[in-house]
């Protein structure tokens, strides 16, 4: 396998999340009843005309900053042609010669630390297909319209990845990007972002590319990698074993960890793009993408280096939390409104713990920012202990508390540091233990934590150790 | 003026006085106008479909507007429409098999706006099918007859709408140009017909021929009452994003410019072939305009022949791919029991086209297929740029262009329909106007051998109504636009 | 440019049009007349002129990011020649 360079470009198709579709009118909204979301324009009906959504051009010409690519002034539609139920018109409205954003680039971490930039050939728009459904209908093929006319940004890579891993560490790049410029929900279990990986290799680094075949529609980083490497593997024992690789699309299936030809796609694919004479040209001009440069958010690197100063994180630290906008935007209310370090560790540790756990989404998250703040204010100022503040944390996931004040006022788990309600509870304990009284004034210090130990266990782990301890010592040597 | 509900040829103006002075009602014409397309039309053949009860309700609701004293200048006009126009809740055909079942759900802006501004829809008209053929033999509901001669073709492809208003059926009538489907069938059955600048009027509800040349228009028996409905017709729409961006247009408003000082552009490159009957009529009505005062400028429009070349690879291509949504999967003909996808496809689409259709998918396919695009569709578009280039220049000194609308009159049916390049080579005076979009309108200027012949008048971008003005003061000044064709019918009954 | 059999064939292919044999030669004939008209543009050198896509050079107008349309499924599909549950019925896909 050494002698084996693999070459990777991926196509990556990110569904833009405006309210309305790319061409009509219709709401975008993921999980309706079958069709309900189909318009006369998404169905293709005789006569329609598609009239295309000003926000599609705002969020393209975002990614296209975002990874300092060319904004084309002037882009033009073209149609591409070819029948598949799930396609109304016969024809799919996309951009090939003039797209919106071409020659982009983005760097990736290597695993051993070193970057590597990958060039983004193009950024286009088109519009998504809908779905054919193929089960239950007695032999037929049910076919589903209202993902039809969902707005896409195809981005398509060079060349450039030498490996799964690599292509999986782009497109989590990618992934990231879109969600923190807000272009696209990130949603991979919906289909939100989904990738076709071209995949070929050859002998010797120098050699020209060997055949290459497009797996589609892969939805998440995982399957990725092993589509890949099954790919790989594939066709390197078909070369080795004296054969050819073949120019075809394949599928990946999950379940089996394999890809397999499509027989689906049109024998003989000639595509007869053309410009769409229904869309004129799109014409752009500078001050258009200087608005759009204005009111970009903040990239993740940038966020993660202002987490870093600003909260006093290390990087590493400031690298999780930036990564997924929702969970930065988070932690930064949360980090705004208490000790920021201890809200990193809260975040970090016990919130991304629960998330990953219950495989939720933080928009799942049941516990507001301004609660959790309030939670580690509650430690800060001595009013709950660390432990206590466990409980509470698991309370307010499990829906059973909803503020946490209210929650320690109602459970009683106020932490006892007042003098006046803690000296009897030492005075009692002190005299209840005469003999361990006498060997510590004899000098037996150690036995300190003994009287601790017991004033805690009386009242429940509520006290507060320092003050308990200061009690003990102080009525100790008083009485001695 | 007449004032009798029977007398069939009656213009926008007469026809709104008596119905402003309750002469008649809107119900009464719509009933006498119904009774006379019951009575000729079989012999026509100019209606696809009658929407009688809808066009009569319609009337009624009319005759109350007017009655109230809120009549606008379309209220209670009758209408029919290119069965190419989505009409909601009527059966919209495209002349075609595959649309043969298609109630649309919707109606087209054009439908839209007129039924706002009170015209009553009396029915669909028949056409070539999705607009494809100049002699209207391409239609699924057979072929419409010539009121002038019933031997003849009235044109095409809108012949139903150009034969409806000649057979006096309906006043008004809208239809769509694509290489000349308004201009040509107007010539040919001798009404006034105008295809105004792409994109003055927005094609959202029409089906598409081929977007990029497409555009509606009317018939009329005069270059005021096309003014009239046209205007109501424009404006900008958000449904359409081709569509001008302008506020409605009132076309009417050059109506009373009188001729003297037009300069009126004769290209070389359309008078040089027509024989010498046509010549003659050319000769005759540009001399009427010249002693109205225009003057008549000999000018070069040198990529014309190259129209009619461009043009055959321009539609067929525009075509090929918008007929893909005609699949058998969400509206439209269906085969019986397909096998698999494939089968669905190939004879939904097979069973469901006519001949001039397919032919004209399969050379859009080929023409737009690998290898090929840049010898023919790019090719096309630069060719396309240098006819709009021809006519830029021309305009630099004169207003208008006069030319023949056609080579000459109706021609027999079936006398072209095997020889399609002989058919094609019926639009090459229009054809040219729609490559460069600009606005063109043909109107009555004679008779040769008692069939009409029409001339037509091309425009700068937008400038509908210098034409239609020019037009009228013409109309003032000769009476072909009056000549009424004798209709005879099968049971012997007199012309009502 | 002049097509043979096997482009008419591999034309209709693309198109989805059936082709009874005994109509492809006619076909061909009828094709390549077209083609011969339309090859008469190659008579104009068109080297360095800008292709023209529609009429006049415009641009696009955009629309606003709104939803203004709603459900209109039970009268779109009334046209529909086959559906269930909502769904567009057809012959069965393999992927």
């Amino acid at each position: 396998m050494s002698d084996w360079q693999i070459v990777i470009g991926l196509e990556i198709h990110a569904q833009l999340n405006t309210r309305s579709k790319i061409f009509s009118a219709v709401s975008t909204a993921f999980g309706a009843e079958p069709n309900t979301q189909a318009s006369l324009v998404d169905l293709g009906f005789p006569g329609v005309l598609p009239v295309t959504n000003e926000a599609v051009y705002e969020k393209a010409v975002a990614f296209g900053l975002g990874v300092s690519a060319q904004i084309n002034h002037r882009s033009v539609f073209d149609r591409k042609n070819y029948f598949y139920p799930d396609l109304p018109k016969g024809y799919q409205i996309t951009q090939l010669a003039d797209p919106i954003v071409e020659h982009g680039n983005v760097d990736i971490e290597l695993a051993d630390g070193s970057t590597k930039t990958i060039h983004i050939t193009r950024a286009h728009l088109e519009e998504d297909a809908g779905k054919s459904l193929h089960e239950d209908y007695a032999g037929e093929t049910g076919v589903d319209l209202n993902r039809a006319g969902t707005p896409l940004l195809e981005i398509v890579s060079e060349p450039d990845l030498r490996s799964a891993e690599e292509a999986s560490t782009y497109a989590r790049l990618i992934h990231k990007l879109l969600t923190s410029l807000d272009i696209c929900d990130g949603n991979m279990a919906e289909g939100s972002m989904r990738c076709d990986a071209n995949v070929s290799v050859r002998r010797y680094k120098n050699h020209p590319l060997g055949t290459r075949t497009e797996t589609k529609n892969i939805n998440s980083f995982r399957f990725l990698e092993q589509a890949i490497n099954y790919e790989v593997e594939r066709q390197i024992q078909v070369l080795e074993s004296g054969g050819r690789v073949t120019q075809e699309t394949r599928l990946y299936d999950p379940d089996r960890n394999e890809t397999r030809p499509m027989r689906s796609k049109e024998t003989a694919m000639d595509y007869r793009y053309f410009p769409e004479p229904d869309l004129l040209p799109v014409v752009i001009d500078d001050s258009y993408v200087e608005a759009i440069r204005e009111r970009l958010p903040e990239m993740p690197d940038e966020k993660r280096e202002r987490f870093e100063r600003a909260f006093e994180l290390t990087t590493e630290d400031a690298e999780t939390l930036s990564t997924n906008r929702a969970l930065a935007d988070y932690f930064e209310q949360v980090a705004t409104a208490s000790e920021p370090r201890l809200a990193s560790n809260w975040v970090r540790v016990e919130l991304l713990g629960r998330v990953s756990k219950d495989n939720f989404d933080m928009a799942q998250v049941p516990i507001p920012a301004s609660e959790l703040a309030t939670l580690i204010n509650r430690i800060s100022d001595d009013m709950i202990s660390g432990k206590i503040a466990k409980t509470i944390f698991e309370a307010l996931w499990n829906r059973e508390a909803s503020s946490v004040d209210a929650y320690i006022e109602a459970e009683g788990l106020k932490q006892v540091s007042d003098s006046s309600d803690l000296a009897p509870i030492v005075t009692s304990i002190i005299a209840a233990n005469p003999k361990q009284a006498e060997q510590y004034r004899a000098g037996k210090t150690k036995l300190l934590g003994f009287f601790v130990g017991q004033v805690m266990k009386e009242t429940g782990g509520r006290a507060n150790p320092k003050q308990v301890n200061d009690l003990v010592r102080s009525e100790l040597d008083a009485t001695g | 003026m007449t004032s009798d509900v029977n007398s069939p040829y009656q213009d926008l103006s007469v026809i709104r006085e008596n119905l402003d002075r309750g002469t008649y009602s809107c119900r009464e014409l719509t009933e006498t106008l119904l009774s006379r397309i019951d009575l000729h039309d079989s012999n026509i053949n100019a209606f696809i479909t009658l929407s009688r009860d809808e066009a009569l309700a319609g009337a009624d609701a009319q005759d109350a507007l007017i009655a109230r004293g809120e009549a606008g200048p379309l209220t209670g006009i009758p209408i029919a429409h290119k069965d190419i126009f989505c009409t909601e809740g009527v059966k919209t055909s495209a002349g075609s098999r595959m649309l043969d079942n298609f109630t649309a759900p919707y109606s087209a802006t054009v439908v839209e706006r007129l039924e706002a501004a009170g015209c009553v829809t009396l029915g669909k008209t028949n056409l070539d099918e999705f607009a494809m053929g100049s002699s209207n033999e391409n239609s699924f509901y057979g072929p419409v007859k010539n009121p002038w001669a019933t031997s003849h073709v009235p044109g095409g492809s809108s012949g139903g709408s150009a034969a409806a208003v000649a057979a006096g059926f309906c006043p008004v009538s809208t239809g769509t140009d694509t290489g000349g489907s308004i201009r040509q069938p107007a010539s040919m059955c001798g009404v006034t017909g105008i295809k105004p600048t792409y994109g003055r009027v927005s094609r959202w509800g029409m089906i598409a021929f081929a977007s990029s040349l497409d555009q509606a228009g009317v018939f009329a028996r005069s270059a005021r009452d096309a003014a009239v409905l046209l205007s109501a017709m424009t404006g900008a729409d958000p449904r359409d994003s081709t569509c001008i961006n302008e506020p409605a247009a009132d076309l009417t408003r050059e109506l009373n410019t009188q001729l003297s000082g037009l300069r009126v552009g004769i290209p070389e490159q359309y008078m040089s072939d027509l024989d010498s009957q046509m010549s003659d009529r050319m000769a005759d009505a540009l001399r009427e305009m010249e002693q109205a005062g225009a003057t008549l400028i000999d000018i070069s429009l040198p990529h014309t022949r190259y129209a009619v070349p461009a043009y055959y690879v321009i539609a067929p291509a525009e075509c090929s791919t918008n007929l893909s949504r005609y699949d058998g999967v969400r509206f439209g003909y269906r085969c019986e029991d397909p096998a698999d996808i494939e089968d669905l496809y190939k004879r939904s689409r097979s069973e469901a086209f006519g001949d001039e259709v397919k032919q004209r998918i399969l050379v859009g396919t080929f023409t737009l297929s690998a290898g090929y695009y840049d010898a023919y569709y790019h090719k096309a578009q630069q060719i396309r740029r240098l006819i709009h280039q021809d006519f830029d220049a021309a305009f630099n000194s004169v207003d208008v262009i006069a030319a023949p609308t056609c080579p000459g009159t109706a021609f027999q049916l079936g006398e072209k329909i095997s020889d399609n390049i002989a058919m094609y080579l019926q639009d090459i005076y229009t054809i040219p106007v729609n490559l460069a979009g600009l606005p063109g309108l043909s109107m009555p200027v004679g008779q040769i051998d008692d069939l009409p012949v029409g001339m037509q008048l091309i425009g700068r971008y937008l400038d509908e109504a210098r034409l239609l003005g020019a037009a009228h003061q013409f109309q003032q000044r000769t009476d072909w636009h009056l000549a009424q064709p004798t209709l005879k019918h099968t049971t012997g009954a007199s012309d009502v | 440019m002049a097509v043979n059999k096997e482009t008419v064939l591999t034309i209709a292919t693309l198109a989805h049009l059936e082709m009874a044999p005994d109509q492809i030669d006619d076909q061909i004939d009828r094709m390549n007349r077209i083609l011969d008209l339309v090859d008469e543009m190659q008579a104009v050198n068109t080297d360095d002129v800008e292709p023209l896509a529609t009429p006049f050079d415009q641009v696009q107008r955009l629309r606003p990011d709104v939803v203004t349309e709603s459900d209109q499924r039970d009268k779109l599909q009334t046209v529909a020649p086959r559906t269930t549950d909502g769904l567009y019925l057809v012959p069965r896909v393999v992927e």
